[in-house]
């Protein structure tokens, strides 16, 4: 069974909210069966902001995860409110940059990226989710890089479209990382 | 032979409740005369209240809609924004429209709603049995009031017209009487005006219209008429707070 | 072929309306529904409809009043707080027997509460919050699909019995993106409306909307009908799930987002060799009660879950009358019931019937 339980955690303002429904939308155009469940209220305004994406060739039983098998992390509280989350066998992509803390399970593949630094050095801070969802492609499957790509088309707004090579090069470079 | 008097046909040929010397009754009539000579009753819904003439749909021929206490400008704003072309006026008492329905009253005429209100102030709540009313005046006895009215204790009343003139939304405020023949004239003719603006367009009307309440103010119907003019208008200006220049 | 979107469900809810020839909204921002005003407020312009921002949830639910006595399609919809303050308005369009739709997207209570989702208006939207012996349709869809489904179908069944019907979702319903599929074009069925007070146009008696009657035997006589109509939806209209029950040593009631919740306990049992079955009404009035009746000889007990202190469960029991144990567990306060929660009272009921 293709199940895949994604958990994205971090600031607001990092671009966790539009990481989970690129996410989707490009589940959805595998016609897989996908949801997407954003935090919401005063934590969205600078607080934490988290949001849970299924991706299934089943029909989903709850967009309301209580465990997931892949989460990204893009500060220190959301890794210390998730990391017990993931399931044995899942994986844990964090923003090295942002989380200082490490990882203490061993169950779990866990991968480092200085998403930030890297998207500050590229040029564009608003890149740093892109790497992380690059590796999270490369380790998961959840989603093919193509339809990621039509994803970025199919939400980004047009004048925001000249963006988008850029940004699937950023994605490989963390797929690679 | 000519008539010289008939009843309105934008009235229904029923008895009213009201009590004698009470002027709800002219001011109906007021309100369907302006109706007929405008030739508007096939297309006019009219919204009732709560209070005195909460069932002045029966009595009125057009379209009725009965709304819940204080809440008819808010029900006529549904009404005239579904059928624009339609003419929409309320039928509000003092307790309805500046107590219970204050937020309703103001923000109708900060849109400009283009509906009619017409509001009977008699300085109480007449169907509750003679409640201080938000414009009963300072030492006015009421049920609520037995000692008068107490500024220090129960505030002060409020004068509607002046207080929604000084929003930008409305089109067309004027304060009348019916203590007597002449201003019952007058007050027909702020009526007229008031439905005339609305099929103009041209925006929020509003007629305040002092009247009486013979049996909660302990006054005969003679008497009652007295005290609007020598209590109430002194208090309650008569004359148009907006819109005098308005040609419709 | 319909268009397939990823679209968020109170914005759905929204869509879904404007589609089913809606063309009146009037609401209040409040959390976490205000999408839904904010889709309106860009889309109804551009189909020639109406949307207003009014002063207060009062006056909403009024100008809801005054549109629906035109006979026009009209929608409203808040949260929980605000629901509290239309009350007022939802007794009189009961009384005057007007079609209207009203989503409440539930958060946590009482008073201001929280934002997070909530399932504690179940009495409110069942039983009446307002004054009066009256009912409205209270659907409650579970996901984005039926979320579309549910609002077109709210319209339909409000036009057809003179109703008002209320789309009964929670914060997770609202703000969550599934994949929706619209049809290409809505068939819009026809009701008569030829007592609205539209203007007589000199045609036909004057039309009267109220629902005021002094004399309390004509009272009485409006209430008479207005119990006749509630019995005839009963009869008609209720509708429910019915998920893996063949077989199953409890049965689970849940509605909503704590039925998908639910499914994933279902789903989770199965596994440790426990068979599960779930009744999801999908109107909660009428209450499916005829859901209860097919699967009634199955299951060692019930146990419905709730993202409230327990409401929905009362019905439960009515329906259940003595026959089989009915249980209960639920978490409040926007807390949301968790797979393990709801395992953990699985296994003790187990334990007592074994």
């Amino acid at each position: 069974m293709f199940l895949n339980e994604i958990i994205i955690a971090g600031f607001g303002g990092q671009g966790i909210l539009s990481a989970g429904r690129l996410l989707a939308y490009a589940g959805m155009l595998e016609d897989k069966r996908v949801s997407f469940l954003p935090s919401y209220g005063p934590e969205m305004r600078g607080g934490t902001a988290n949001c849970m994406v299924v991706i299934s060739d089943e029909d989903i039983a709850s967009p309301v995860l209580n465990s997931c098998s892949a989460l990204i992390v893009m500060n220190s509280p959301s890794l210390e409110k998730f990391e017990s989350w993931v399931k044995p066998g899942g994986i844990i992509i964090s923003d090295s940059s942002m989380v200082q803390k490490k990882v203490k399970r061993s169950d779990i593949k866990v991968f480092e990226i200085p998403a930030t630094q890297l998207a500050n050095e590229f040029g564009n801070k608003t890149y740093s989710n892109i790497y992380l969802l690059g590796k999270l492609i490369k380790e998961t499957g959840c989603v093919k890089p193509e339809n990621f790509e039509k994803a970025l088309y199919g939400i980004l707004s047009e004048k925001r479209h000249y963006m988008i090579p850029e940004e699937m090069e950023v994605l490989k470079v963390g797929m690679e990382y | 032979m000519a008539i010289v008097y008939k009843a309105p046909d934008a009235l229904c040929d029923v008895p009213m409740h009201y009590c004698p010397g009470c002027t709800h009754g002219i001011a109906h009539r007021l309100v369907a005369e302006a109706i007929d000579e405008l030739e508007i009753e096939g297309k006019t819904i009219g919204v009732s209240p709560v209070g005195c003439a909460y069932n002045n749909y029966l009595y009125f021929n057009c379209d009725m809609i009965q709304a819940a206490h204080g809440r008819a400008p808010a029900v006529a704003t549904g009404v005239k924004r579904s059928l624009p072309e339609n003419i929409v006026f309320t039928y509000q008492g003092d307790g309805d429209l500046a107590a219970i329905g204050t937020a309703e009253i103001v923000h109708a005429a900060a849109r400009s709603e283009n509906i009619t209100v017409i509001f009977i102030n008699n300085t109480i709540y007449g169907m509750t049995s003679g409640q201080m009313a938000p414009t009963t005046l300072l030492g006015q006895v009421t049920t609520t009031t037995p000692y008068g009215r107490d500024a220090s204790y129960s505030g002060f009343p409020i004068r509607v017209s002046e207080m929604l003139a000084t929003l930008e939304g409305p089109a067309y405020i004027e304060r009348v009487s019916l203590h007597d023949i002449k201003n019952i004239k007058k007050a027909k003719a702020a009526v007229k005006k008031a439905f005339k603006v609305q099929i103009a367009g041209k925006g929020f009307s509003l007629v305040e219209i002092l009247s009486t309440c013979p049996t909660n103010w302990g006054l005969n119907p003679v008497e009652s008429l007295k005290r609007i003019e020598k209590e109430m208008i002194p208090h309650y200006p008569l004359g148009v707070f907006v819109g005098a220049d308005l040609e419709v | 072929m319909g268009q397939k979107l990823l679209m968020k469900g109170n914005e759905v809810i929204a869509e879904a309306a404007i589609r089913a020839g809606c063309r009146h909204y009037f609401g209040y921002p409040i959390t976490p529904q205000t999408e839904i005003m904010h889709y309106m407020a860009k889309k109804m312009p551009l189909v020639g409809g109406v949307f207003l921002q009014a002063e207060s949830e009062v006056a909403a639910i009024n100008m809801v009043y005054g549109a629906a006595s035109t006979g026009k399609r009209v929608m409203t919809s808040s949260s929980s707080p605000g629901i509290s303050l239309k009350q007022e308005g939802i007794s009189y369009i009961a009384g005057a027997q007007l079609p209207a739709v009203i989503v409440n997207i539930m958060r946590g209570g009482p008073g201001l509460g929280g934002i997070q989702p909530s399932q504690s208006d179940y009495f409110q939207a069942t039983k009446g919050g307002g004054h009066g012996d009256y009912r409205m349709v209270v659907l409650a869809p579970a996901g984005v699909q039926e979320l579309y489904e549910m609002t077109v179908e709210a319209f339909n069944i409000s036009d057809r019995y003179r109703i008002m019907t209320m789309i009964l979702g929670d914060g997770v319903l609202g703000q969550m993106m599934e994949v929706v599929n619209f049809r290409d074009e809505e068939k819009i069925e026809k009701f008569d409306k030829s007592w609205a007070a539209n203007g007589h146009e000199n045609a036909r008696e004057h039309n009267m909307i109220t629902s005021i009657h002094l004399d309390p035997a004509v009272l009485e006589q409006w209430n008479v009908g207005f119990q006749n109509k509630y019995k005839l939806i009963s009869q008609n209209e209720q509708r429910y799930e019915l998920y893996n029950c063949e077989d199953a040593e409890i049965i689970l009631v849940a509605y909503g987002s704590v039925s998908r919740i639910c499914k994933g306990v279902i789903k989770e049992a199965a596994e440790q060799g426990i068979t599960l079955g779930l009744v999801r009404p999908v109107t909660l009035f009428p209450f499916p009660v005829d859901a209860f009746e097919k699967v009634i000889n199955t299951p060692k007990a019930f146990l419905t879950v709730e993202m409230s202190a327990g409401q929905m469960v009362e019905d439960v029991k009515l329906t259940v009358n003595g026959r089989k144990p009915v249980y209960f567990t639920g978490r409040m306060g926007g807390m949301i019931p968790t797979v393990n929660n709801i395992m953990t009272k699985v296994l003790e009921i187990k334990d007592n019937h074994r």
